[in-house]
């Protein structure tokens, strides 16, 4: 291959990688430039700064601003990248260096306060050691002494990153790095070597499945599409990430938004679609302006529009933003909302892929599960089925919060025990703490506990013990977390996200929700029929709930009462404590909160006396006070006041 | 106002009703709410019925239908307060403003919001105005308070 | 193509694409529905139909799922009442506990659900509903509290009327159906047509009574109370009273109505017929003169604030005439009066209607003749059957009574008003004797006729073609319109039914027909048609009789000031 002046990175990238895919020479020239574009080799240092959603709650911003002064003062030349989460939240702002020879490496907690010294040591070769997060292994470049390897660290180590491999390590908005980095291949590769059918059996031979929740099998459902007879055909891609606990999609478009667009436009060929829309949060600006720089970017290399790559497919994405409704998460509830209309759903069937958008055949699919696809077709369905279980093939990526040491997003080969993912990878419970249960499948998912941690994470195991993978939030709780009022939360959220078109999840969430809050609010002696509603609303849970399962519209509504049933079933002991002794054991449950005063801490200072808010405190000055339990709210505000540790929860 | 609206409609030449949210999403991104006026423009421009739009617009959580007014009233109605007369204070405020919680007065000096519990129950009764506490109220000194914002302007 | 089934262990056909609500509904299987409307796609939100799939024990809901060879389904196992049950008692639990204050006692969805299924005990408790009552139309009258969000109303108010003045508000377990913005009915585009109170479950849509000052006036000596009752009046009563639909007891009517108080009891059909003169001879004018057409109808009062607010630019092409509730009103209180010697403020003239849209009609302002109001109350076919059954008058066991004169004659044209087409082919029947000074020698025009949506006829009148089309339900206007504001079709006279099929299933008949029922009263009304002699409005005595006496001629002095009217555009919210 010969080198022409002015040939850009863009011929250079079209003619002779993309248009020469198959091309698998050693070509030195090509290489190097590959690897130029890469970052692999580089003139001068580069600054890698994970600039995310969370890198910038935790004040990425301001390190970035500290850094380009620091360069400025001290007249020092970098180029400066930002890049999307690479998954450990936790130690966020996390700051890449890369000096020309030497690998790339990565601290952790690089808050504006620290970048002078980091900085200052890097220059002279040293390594400050307590800001280490670890080095990468940057092709044909010298290692760092005595730093650990990235890929070592027991975050890194045992996962699979198969979706998030250029998250945090990539310039998101840059389509040079990704081709160079083998991205958009797969899709030329793809439009012209296999016809649509082909592509189809592909993906259902990998064994690919949903990754938003439901697990239908991505290529089986591509299929239905490709096998429908219309004039025109969607796709879309739902990135209406509405669980909280859940950020994976937000963080696969902040930090990689080029593959989710290869993986949409091979998903489009393969149904015979040539537009597509991404349905994304409006919550989520960050994500959407690097979503659009990168439609833009692929539009400008001929890889969306008409005739791409004179192949005659034509492929157009368009962004909806959505207004905010966890509901239209399901896809027919997706497909009215991005009709314009209310983000109800309807029966199925006809499903989607016979009838979807505009009535007009539609496939829809999360985030993930196309962020998947360029890669099942680089490397074929049995690569990609060689990892997992029986029926769940490939990784998962899963959102970790709660009480964890390392929150952050990881992605595991399916069949890792959520032990290791709790214990090895994130590194235990915070502050030692000892374990008591973990949420997973957001809202609509269930909790386990110690005896379920064994499980080899699929899609039907998590089911078989009353969980869902959903869309991979995993909420950890420890022994201070009470279980009624997780449930009550969850129970809250789905109550106020329910679509309100069928009657059992419309009225059965808010009735479920009243029971929780019946058992959780303050005992109330004057009205007399109280304690037999509350119990004869516990009573009711299980029955109601399984009406609410079996007879709702669609996923929201059948699986609404999991949180509820999985807690009950399994901490059953704390229901029943609310329920009949009205006590909180983990004293989360303000209204059952009962504040004594240890009389003989007590100094009879009266300081709570005047904060409390209630008149609850009675007393003189200098002997100890009593807290009369009928007047209190349970406010804690004499909790708080009381310096000498006197007044006590129980 | 107006130019607003048709400024935002002319973005959508195609007129598609698929792009109801997105034309909403940018009318209250230029006017702060949804008003009825804006609604119904957007109606005709659609050929669509204002009911069916007040129907979308209300399904999602994004969109508000009035304009905060220049100073934000949020009565708290936690335990503490609702022990110690919030609801007083709460009839009290809506009679001297003439709106109801969730409402905007007519002049937009004032908009008044009942909320959860903010966290100052040593101070209850409490209200918040633009984010300044004010403590212990009582149905007498709400006058007093509400006249010195008027007065300001 | 058709298969086999298993329903309850037995074997039924089912044809391929249909649900299992119509395979099942075929055989007489039934299963309960709450939201459910016959001829649209499945909503699926109330899940009363479920049943379980006998093979993997799964509920599916029969309204929506296709049937499929070899299915085998269960419409009663345990886990299916215990379903349907629950979810009634969810529905009941924030549900006004007023069952015996309520406008659908007795006939009431959710009322008759929670007996079917045997609830006894609450074993639900929420926290009831507290939503203010709209009692601000002057038509309908909506109380949230009751409704149960089935959302039959927002359909068929969409759909079949073409109006959509209400839809859903809110989400989830805030959600309310109402007009936009907080509005109330009379501000909203609600035309009135109480299509959404004919498939309202429960009591959260009725239609706003006059009883209490109806039943003071019956008490007034000093006042003359009359009666009217509209063509289709006569034949769909009757299922008030749990009789078969389609039966004419228009004399049985005439004595319960004398039985109830009225003292004077007229057909409005006679106000038809009147209609007709007036309006036949409006066309043939606008026609001779060139004027605006196509000319199109303003008897029913759902249509004419449709045409209000949605095409006040077709204004013009309204007929001026009033409608015949309206005329009678008129003639009963100027003519009428006159003849009796009775002080036209003395009466109070009443209307039994199909429609509640006629309570609107009766008080636009422009409905008054000579400072007086022509109607002064209107009740529905519903309310009449709840007044005999008031006055315990047994309708099985009473003589046939005649209707009073003058304006006691009617010809079969004025009845068949009541269908869809009537007015049509009434108005052609008189318009070819104007124009030809000769009679029609086929007087049925079978084109018109029908439950059709839409219907058109050509009509050959001397050497002029006259192109006439016939609409009802508004969606089905709506869509005529547009074609002929955009050329695409050209009439010289459009008849418009606001309600699909036209009085006979207007809003203010029986709640719950059995199957068939329209067609059964329309198939009454024809068949009176066919019996009867005097088949023309220009042939009715009376009529001939009062333009002799006091009108003059069609169009005239008289008739213009008291039988026609004008219309204009409504400020309300679109």
């Amino acid at each position: 291959m010969s080198k022409q002046n002015n040939y850009s990175d863009k011929e250079f990238l079209i003619d002779d990688v993309l248009r020469d895919y198959s091309n698998n020479s050693k070509d030195k020239d090509l290489l190097e430039q590959i690897s130029i574009l890469r970052h692999d080799k580089i003139n001068e240092p580069v600054i890698y700064m994970g600039s995310g959603t969370c890198g910038l709650g935790a004040g990425a911003g301001d390190t970035l601003e500290a850094v380009k002064k620091y360069l400025d003062e001290k007249q020092v030349s970098a180029k400066i990248v930002e890049t999307g989460c690479i998954g450990l939240c936790a130690v966020e702002p996390i700051m890449d260096i890369q000096l020309p020879d030497y690998n790339r490496i990565s601290f952790q907690q690089v808050t504006a306060d620290r970048v002078n010294d980091i900085l200052d040591s890097i220059f002279q070769l040293e390594v400050p050691q307590a800001d280490i997060l670890g080095q990468f292994d940057t092709p044909e470049a010298k290692e760092w002494k005595g730093v650990k390897y990235l890929h070592e660290h027991s975050f890194f180590a045992p996962q699979k990153r198969i979706v998030l491999n250029n998250c945090g390590v990539v310039d998101p908005v840059d389509i040079r790095e990704y081709i160079a980095r083998g991205g958009y291949k797969s899709y030329i590769k793809t439009v012209n070597e296999h016809s649509p059918l082909e592509v189809c059996d592909v993906v259902e031979k990998s064994g690919l499945r949903g990754r938003g929740g439901g697990g239908f099998p991505a290529g089986r459902k591509w299929k239905f599409a490709n096998s429908a007879k219309s004039d025109q055909k969607y796709l879309i891609c739902n990135a209406d990430e509405g669980d909280p606990g859940a950020f994976m999609d937000r963080a696969v478009i902040e930090g990689d938004p080029h593959k989710l667009i290869e993986g949409m436009a091979i998903g489009a060929y393969a149904i015979g679609a040539t537009k597509a829309y991404v349905y994304i949060r409006a919550e989520y600006p960050l994500a959407i302006k690097r979503l659009e720089i990168a439609i833009e970017q692929a539009k400008d290399y001929g890889l969306i529009g008409k005739n791409i790559f004179e192949t005659g497919v034509d492929f157009e994405i368009k962004i909806k933003k959505g207004a905010g409704a966890f509901v239209c998460g399901e896809e027919t509830a997706l497909i009215h909302s991005v009709e314009g209309k209310r983000g109800m759903p309807r029966p199925r069937p006809p499903f989607p892929p016979t009838r979807g958008l505009f009535d007009k055949p539609t496939v829809v699919n999360n985030v993930e599960t196309f962020a998947n696809v360029p890669a099942i077709l680089q490397n074929g369905a049995e690569w990609f089925a060689s990892t997992g279980t029986e029926n769940s093939k490939g990784t998962k990526v899963f959102a970790l919060s709660g009480k964890i040491a390392l929150t952050g997003l990881i992605e595991i080969p399916m069949g890792t025990t959520i032990r290791e993912i709790i214990f090895d990878i994130a590194g235990g419970i915070l502050n030692n703490q000892k374990f008591k249960a973990v949420q997973i499948g957001g809202p609509s998912g269930g909790c386990l506990t110690e005896e379920n941690l064994d499980i080899q994470i699929d899609y039907e195991s998590l089911v078989n013990v009353g969980a869902m993978m959903g869309s991979g939030g995993l909420v950890v709780m420890d022994e201070h977390t009470c279980m009624v009022d997780v449930a009550k939360f969850f129970m809250g959220f789905i109550q106020r996200e329910s679509c309100g078109k069928c009657i059992p999840c419309r009225e059965g969430t808010k009735r479920l929700l009243e029971i929780l809050e019946s058992i959780t609010s303050k005992p109330n002696a004057s009205d007399p029929t109280e304690t037999l509603d509350r119990f004869k609303g516990m009573m009711q849970v299980e029955k109601l709930s399984k009406v609410i399962q079996d007879t709702s519209l669609c996923g929201l509504g059948q699986t609404a009462p999991n949180p509820v049933l999985s807690t009950y079933k399994r901490f059953k002991n704390e229901y029943e404590a609310h329920l009949f002794d009205r006590y909180c054991p983990a004293r989360v449950c303000q209204n059952l909160k009962v504040y004594k005063i240890d009389v003989d801490k007590c100094t009879g200072c009266t300081l709570c006396i005047k904060k409390c808010p209630v008149d609850a405190i009675i007393g003189t000055k200098k002997s100890p006070h009593f807290i009369v339990e009928d007047k209190c709210i349970g406010c804690g505000a004499c909790y708080e006041a009381c310096k000498f540790d006197a007044i006590e929860v129980v | 106002m107006e130019k607003n609206i048709e400024a935002v409609l002319n973005k959508y030449p195609e007129g598609s009703v698929d792009n109801l949210i997105p034309i909403l999403q940018d009318i209250q991104e230029v006017d702060g709410f949804l008003s009825e006026e804006s609604v119904v423009k957007v109606g005709e421009y659609l050929n669509m019925p204002a009911s069916k739009i007040y129907g979308v617009a209300t399904f999602y959580n994004q969109f508000r239908f009035t304009p905060l007014g220049k100073y934000h009233i949020q009565v708290c109605c936690g335990t503490a307060c609702h022990v110690l007369g919030s609801a007083t204070v709460l009839e009290e405020i809506e009679k001297n403003l003439g709106v109801k919680s969730g409402q905007t007065a007519k002049d937009g000096i004032f908009s008044l919001e009942v909320v959860a519990c903010i966290g100052a129950c040593g101070l209850a009764p409490v209200i918040s105005i633009n984010g300044n506490f004010h403590a212990k109220v009582t149905s007498e000194s709400i006058k007093e308070i509400l006249d010195n914002y008027r007065n300001k302007e | 193509m058709s298969f086999l089934i298993k329903v309850n262990n037995k074997e039924i056909e089912a044809r391929n694409g249909e649900t299992i609500l119509d395979a099942m509904e075929r055989q007489g299987i039934q299963v309960p529905t709450l939201c459910h409307l016959k001829d649209m796609l499945p909503s699926g939100s109330c899940r009363m139909c479920v049943v379980e799939n006998a093979k993997n024990n799964r509920l599916v809901t029969a309204c929506s799922t296709p049937v499929e060879e070899g299915m085998e389904i269960q419409t009663h196992s345990s886990g299916v009442i215990e379903s349907r049950k629950t979810i009634v008692e969810l529905l009941l639990s924030n549900h006004p506990d007023d069952c015996l204050y309520c406008v659908r006692n007795k006939n009431c969805e959710l009322q008759d659900l929670s007996e079917e299924l045997q609830i006894r005990e609450r074993r639900i408790k929420g926290v009831k509903n507290n939503i203010h009552l709209d009692r601000s139309g002057t038509s309908l009258v909506r109380d949230p509290d009751k409704c149960i969000l089935c959302g039959r109303c927002v359909r068929v108010c969409e759909e079949v009327m073409g109006v959509a003045c209400i839809d859903f508000i809110n989400r989830g377990s805030q959600s309310i159906i109402g007009p936009p913005f907080d509005r109330t009915l009379n501000t909203s585009s609600c035309v009135n047509c109480g299509q959404c109170i004919m498939v309202c479950p429960t009591g959260a849509l009725s239609e706003k009574s006059h009883f209490p000052e109806l039943i003071s006036m019956l008490n007034n000596p000093e006042k003359t109370v009359v009666v009217q009752y509209a063509p289709s009046i006569s034949v769909s009563l009757a299922e008030e009273f749990n009789m078969p639909a389609g039966g004419d007891i228009s004399s049985i009517m005439n004595a319960a109505l004398r039985k109830i108080g009225f003292q004077y009891v007229f057909d409005t059909s006679f106000g038809a017929d009147l209609t007709i003169m007036e309006e036949a001879a409006e066309l043939v004018n606008r026609i001779e003169n060139g004027d605006t057409l196509p000319m199109i109808t303003s008897c029913c009062p759902g249509w004419v604030k449709f045409a209000e607010q949605f095409y006040p630019d077709m204004l013009p092409n309204l007929s001026s005439c009033k409608s015949p509730q309206q005329m009678m009103g008129a003639v009963i209180k100027s003519y009428w009066a006159e003849q009796l010697n009775k002080n036209p403020e003395d009466i109070y003239s009443v209307a039994i209607m199909p429609c509640t849209a006629k309570k609107f009609e009766a008080q636009r302002e422009e409905m008054t003749s000579r400072g007086i109001t022509d109607v002064d109350a209107v009740l529905t076919t519903r309310e009449l059957g709840q007044l005999i059954r008031m006055y315990g008058i047994d309708i099985n066991n009473i003589s046939p009574e005649a209707t009073d004169s003058p304006l006691g004659f009617r010809s079969s044209a004025g009845k068949i008003f009541g269908a869809s087409g009537g007015v049509m082919e009434a108005a052609i029947r008189t318009a070819y004797n104007m124009i030809t000074g000769e009679e029609l020698l086929k007087f049925k025009v079978e084109e018109l006729r029908g439950l059709d949506g839409c219907k058109e006829a050509q009509l050959k009148v001397d050497d002029l073609t006259i192109n006439v089309a016939v609409v009802n339900g508004l969606a089905n206007a709506r869509k005529l319109l547009d074609k002929v504001n955009n050329g695409e079709k050209e009439y010289h006279f459009i008849e418009v039914m606001a309600c699909p099929g036209g009085c006979i299933n207007g809003g203010g008949q029986h709640i719950g027909a059995a199957e068939g029922a329209v067609e059964a009263r329309m198939k009454a009304l024809y068949d009176i048609d066919d019996k009867e002699t005097v088949k023309t409005s220009h042939k009715n005595p009376e009529v001939i009789k009062l333009y002799k006496g006091f009108l003059g001629k069609p169009l005239e002095h008289t008739s213009h000031e008291l039988l026609h009217t004008h219309y204009y555009k409504r400020d309300v919210i679109l």
